[in-house]
């Protein structure tokens, strides 16, 4: 019973929540296939009319950054900060820019 | 690098240790909570509030598996957890383990228990790990109608015939201890606050939860003309607070044993549900994998 590969796999679920709005992280549920996991989905995740459409993908079939490597990842980006706006010096009487 | 989603950012042993034994409990507790209350759906005294049940008891169900998947990002798989649950490992709260004796208990529930629980769980939307704060914040946006709805079953029931204020007064009689006790042992004979609150998974102390509580509930008992059962209650200006009588730990500590009047009925309504559904799982996983090859044939 306690065979982890006796288990439904493990899926991940994505919400709209309205139209014009992306698809957003909401949780995850053990289903068979795709089409039981949407059923799970929208049973555990949308009971208040949280959304207007629903993804789910494979748990498994997700490929995640390494969290002991974020510095070396992300940090070149904050030596680069004449990517922002507010690098650039315009004075004040300058307008709409 | 490139990694799977299963490998985790780094946290001590103890603090996983501490939250999936916490959030499992928690789970469970939600699940174990659908048997008192779906007892009497069939039963309910009209369609309105037949309705109202079955949507309540749906999202403790949804409750238990925002928990457990939450509790799944801890490396911890869902049969480990149901498999605790079923051999006694894992505890849930006591309070499931009182039977539902009439339809008042289904207001006091909604009312005490429900309302007792927001109030630990609204502090732990901020709790220190995200997954379990998110489920949180799920969570406590769908508990208020849950306590709303059974004050409403009190609130009629209080103002009806005789033999229904009776019920409602008998109802509240039974469920005011145990659910004070659900805000668990006082601080000095907790054992695992103090660590809890270091490493904020815990935010407030039970003792002062459960002061809250009490100072919240009783004005609503008045204002319905219901009489909460504590000959020792009674305002404390200096305080600004209500002082109660103390609660019966001995009970509290044999219903944790699993010496509740109902407990053992609770395991059997949950392991004979998990074992009738294996076939639909074998089933289920049969289907998944004959549509599976057979697509990878077609290709
Ligand atoms: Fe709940
Ligand atoms: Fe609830």
């Amino acid at each position: 019973m306690s065979d982890p590969s006796q288990e439904w796999p493990l899926w991940e679920v994505f919400v709209r929540g309205k139209g014009g709005l992306s698809h957003r992280h909401v949780g995850s549920v053990h289903a068979a296939d795709a089409q039981m996991a949407l059923a799970h989905a929208r049973d555990t995740y949308t009971r208040r009319m949280e959304g207007v459409s629903l993804w789910v993908l494979p748990s498994a079939e997700i490929t995640a950054s390494d969290p002991g490597e974020a510095d070396a990842l992300f940090a070149p980006a904050e030596d680069k900060v004449y990517r922002h706006p507010t690098f650039y010096t315009i004075p004040d009487h300058i307008k709409h820019i | 690098m490139m990694n799977s989603l299963s490998r985790k950012d780094w946290m001590p042993e103890a603090y996983r240790k501490t939250l999936v034994r916490q959030m499992s409990q928690h789970a469970h507790s939600e699940i174990v909570g659908m048997l008192p209350e779906g007892n009497w759906i069939t039963r309910a005294p009209n369609l309105r509030r037949k309705a109202i049940l079955l949507a309540k008891v749906q999202d403790e169900g949804g409750h238990g598996l925002y928990l457990y998947a939450a509790a799944e990002t801890l490396g911890t798989s869902r049969d480990e957890m149901i498999e605790a649950l079923h051999s006694g490992k894992a505890k849930y709260s006591t309070i499931f383990n009182y039977p539902t004796l009439t339809w008042a208990d289904i207001g006091a529930i909604g009312w005490l228990v429900d309302g007792a629980a927001i109030m630990n769980q609204v502090p732990l939307q901020r709790t220190s790990y995200g997954p379990y704060a998110r489920a949180m914040v799920r969570i406590c946006k769908e508990e208020s109608f849950h306590q709303r709805q059974g004050y409403e079953i009190m609130m009629h029931l209080a103002a009806g015939a005789a033999e229904q204020k009776r019920m409602a007064q008998d109802a509240l009689n039974r469920w005011w201890q145990p659910s004070l006790m659900m805000f668990g042992p006082p601080d000095d004979q907790s054992p695992n606050t103090e660590q809890s609150m270091r490493w904020r998974i815990k935010r407030d102390t039970n003792d002062a939860l459960r002061q809250k509580f009490v100072d919240i509930t009783v004005p609503q008992a008045e204002a319905i003309g219901l009489t909460v059962p504590d000959p020792e209650l009674k305002w404390n200006e200096a305080r600004g607070s209500y002082d109660f009588g103390a609660v019966d730990w001995e009970e509290f500590k044999a219903v944790v044993k699993g010496q509740g009047p109902v407990a053992k009925e609770r395991m059997a309504a949950r392991v004979k549900a998990w074992e009738e559904g294996a076939w639909v799982r074998d089933a289920a996983r049969a289907h998944a994998a004959k549509r599976a090859a057979a697509k990878q044939a077609a290709e």
